[in-house]
C-alpha cells in the first residue's frame, strides 16, 4: 500500500472527498478509481454512490442512515471518513483487472470552421503532423464529468497541447473531439464549450437508454483512428 | 384522465428528488430545486416523498383537470386559484373533473410545486422521473411543458367522499425570504482564503445575478480574495457547492449542476437551508453564516424526524 498522506474533507453535509493528490497522474488516478470501485462493491449502510475524479474519490451518503447505523460516531462524516480510511488498503488497484481498449474513428477533414488549422499554426506544425501526433497515442480515461458520457482523457503530447479558447463557443456540436491543455475529450452532446476542436466522430459516446449509457468508463484506454 | 396545459408557463418541468448513482458517468442528478417543498407536499398527500411533481416558475401554467384529483401546492406562493377560488399552499385540495387551476401572482419565492395524490405518469430514466433538459430525457418527454401538452393522472379519486381540512404546520415550512441568511460549511479551499476574503464571504450581502438558472446562481458582491492562488484539478461537486471564480465572484451550484468542477470550493450550503437558496430570484440577496459539520447534520436530522412525524399524522388523518 502506498502510504502517501490522503486528505479527506467534507463536500457539504452528505458527501466527502478522499483526495490522493492534486496532480494528474496515472497511479494516483488508479487509486481513486480503485477506491470508488471497492465502495461500489462493498456498500456500507447509507452509501449512495462514489464518484472517482482525476486524483480523488467523492463518496455520497444518506446521513440519516449513516447516523443510525454508526451511533458510536459523533457525525456521519466521521463514520464515513473511518470507512474510507479502512477501505484504502483493501482497494489496491489490481494489476490483473482487464483493461478495455476502445477505438474511436475520427474525421479530421472537415472545413476549417474549428481549430485544427489554428492548433497546427500555433504549434508550427502541419495539419497532418497534428493528426499524426494526436492519433499515435493511447489515452487513459481519467474521469467522466462536464456532460453525461464526457470522458476526460490524457495525456496529450506536449507538441500539440493547447490551452482552452479564451472565449468559449456558445455551441460545440456533438461528436467534436477537443484538446484542453494535455487533456482530450469528445463532446457527447451539443454544448457550450471552450476546448480546441480538432476533429469529429460519429461514435455515440452517450446512449441514454443503453444498459451502460456511457461508452467510456474511468480506467478505459482509448485510441483515436483517423478516418481516411 | 389527464392534466391539460392550457398555458405552459415559462419553465414548467417534471422533477423529483433527483437521479442518484450515475454521477460517475457524468450524469448529473437534476431534480427539484426546493426538495424540502417536494417532500412536504408529497408526504402531506400520503405519497412517497420522491413522487414526481411539477416544478413551476412565474408566469406559471394554467391547467385544466380532466379527472378528479387530490392535490397540494408548496414552495413559492404564486397565488393559486381553482375555478376562481383562492387556494392556500401546504394544504391538500380537492379537484373536480373540469376544474381550472391558475396562478394569479408572484407573492413569495420563485419555484412552486404541484403534487397529486398518487402522482402522474412520467418518463423514468435511470430510476428517476426528473427532467434532464440537456439530454432531453425523463419527466415529460424530456422537455419542459408546452401549450397543449397533457399529463396522465395515475390515481382515481372518488371526489364525493374526499375531505382535506388540514395543513402542514408552520414549524415545518422553510422560512422563505428574499434576503435570507443561509448556513454553510467550509469547503476544501476555504483555508486558502485571505483574511479579508473570509471577511468578505461572511460579512456582506450578495446579490443573485440575473445570469442565474437551475444550473447555478451567480452572486455579485465585493470580490473575494485568496491568500495565494490555488490550482485545483477537477473533482466532484454537489448541489449547494459554492465555487470561487477567477474574478473573485461566487457561483452556487444548483439542481442542474454538472458532476465535476475545478474552481476552488470555498463552502457548501447545508441541506437544511438549500430551500432558502432555491427560492431566490434575480436581485434577491443572501448572506452566509458558517456552521460546523455536526450542526449541519443535526439540522438535517431534525427535519427528517419532523417529516416522519408528519407522515404518521397524515396516515391517521387521510380519508380520501
Amino acid at each position: 500500500m502506498d502510504e502517501r498522506p490522503v486528505r479527506i474533507f467534507p463536500l457539504g453535509n452528505s458527501a466527502l472527498t478522499v483526495e490522493f493528490g492534486n496532480v494528474i497522474n496515472e497511479d494516483i488516478n488508479r487509486r481513486a478509481i480503485a477506491l470508488a470501485e471497492y465502495l461500489e462493491q462493498n456498500r456500507f449502510p447509507g452509501f449512495v454512490e462514489s464518484v472517482p475524479a482525476y486524483a480523488s474519490t467523492t463518496i455520497f451518503y444518506d446521513l440519516a442512515t449513516v447516523r443510525s447505523h454508526f451511533p458510536e460516531f459523533e457525525t456521519a462524516f466521521a463514520a464515513v471518513e473511518q470507512i474510507a480510511r479502512n477501505a484504502g488498503p483493501k482497494s489496491n488497484p489490481s494489476s490483473t483487472a482487464e483493461i478495455r481498449i476502445i477505438e474511436i474513428p475520427v474525421h479530421f477533414d472537415f472545413e476549417n470552421e474549428f481549430d485544427l488549422a489554428f492548433v497546427a499554426e500555433t504549434k508550427g506544425l502541419g495539419i497532418e503532423d497534428v493528426v499524426e501526433i494526436f492519433t499515435s497515442k493511447t489515452y487513459l480515461v481519467f474521469m467522466l464529468g462536464f456532460l453525461p458520457g464526457f470522458a476526460y482523457m490524457g495525456e496529450v503530447d506536449d507538441r500539440i497541447a493547447m490551452p482552452r479558447k479564451e472565449t468559449p463557443r456558445i455551441s460545440v456540436p456533438k461528436g467534436s473531439v477537443g484538446i484542453a491543455g494535455k487533456q482530450t475529450g469528445v463532446y457527447s452532446l451539443e454544448s457550450p464549450g471552450g476546448w480546441q476542436i480538432i476533429g469529429r466522430t460519429e461514435t455515440e459516446m452517450f446512449t441514454p437508454n443503453a444498459e451502460s449509457p456511457s461508452l467510456l468508463q474511468p480506467g478505459d484506454r482509448v485510441r483515436f483512428v483517423a478516418v481516411k | 384522465m389527464s392534466m391539460l396545459f392550457q398555458k405552459a408557463g415559462i419553465l414548467t418541468t417534471v422533477q423529483d428528488l433527483g437521479r442518484q448513482r450515475f454521477r460517475r458517468f457524468g450524469i448529473n442528478p437534476s431534480g427539484a430545486m426546493d426538495r424540502t417543498a417536494v417532500r412536504l407536499i408529497n408526504t402531506l398527500l400520503g405519497n412517497d416523498a420522491g413522487e414526481a411533481v411539477l416544478e413551476m416558475h412565474f408566469p406559471a401554467p394554467q391547467i385544466i383537470f380532466e379527472a378528479n384529483a387530490v392535490a397540494a401546492i408548496g414552495g413559492a406562493d404564486f397565488a393559486p386559484t381553482l375555478d376562481g377560488q383562492r387556494l392556500e399552499n401546504w394544504r391538500p385540495f380537492i379537484v373536480k373533473k373540469g376544474s381550472v387551476l391558475k396562478f394569479t401572482g408572484k407573492i413569495t419565492g420563485n419555484r412552486a410545486y404541484l403534487a397529486l395524490k398518487g402522482g402522474f405518469k412520467t418518463d423514468e430514466w435511470l430510476g428517476s422521473a426528473s427532467t434532464n433538459l440537456a439530454v432531453g430525457i425523463g419527466g415529460f418527454k424530456g422537455h419542459k411543458l408546452e401549450h397543449g401538452d397533457s399529463i396522465p393522472i395515475k390515481a382515481k379519486v372518488k371526489s364525493k367522499k374526499a375531505k382535506a381540512d388540514y395543513r402542514i404546520s408552520n414549524s415545518l415550512i422553510p422560512h422563505y425570504s428574499r434576503f435570507p441568511t443561509v448556513r454553510i460549511l467550509p469547503g476544501a479551499e476555504f483555508e486558502f482564503l485571505s483574511e479579508r476574503g473570509r471577511e468578505m464571504l461572511l460579512h456582506q450581502d450578495f446579490t443573485i445575478s440575473t445570469n442565474s438558472n437551475r444550473m447555478g446562481f451567480r452572486l455579485t458582491g465585493e470580490p473575494i480574495t485568496l491568500a495565494e492562488p490555488c490550482e485545483s484539478i477537477s473533482s466532484a461537486v454537489d448541489f449547494g457547492t459554492i465555487q470561487l471564480l477567477p474574478d473573485g465572484q461566487l457561483i452556487v451550484l444548483m439542481a442542474d449542476h454538472q458532476t465535476a468542477g475545478g474552481y476552488p470550493r470555498i463552502g457548501h450550503v447545508i441541506t437544511r437551508d438549500l430551500p432558502l437558496m432555491a427560492q431566490l430570484g434575480a436581485n434577491d440577496k443572501v448572506a452566509f453564516h458558517l456552521v460546523k459539520t455536526a450542526d449541519a447534520e443535526n439540522l438535517a436530522l431534525e427535519f427528517e424526524r419532523e417529516v416522519n412525524l408528519l407522515k404518521v399524522a397524515v396516515r391517521l388523518k387521510t380519508d380520501f
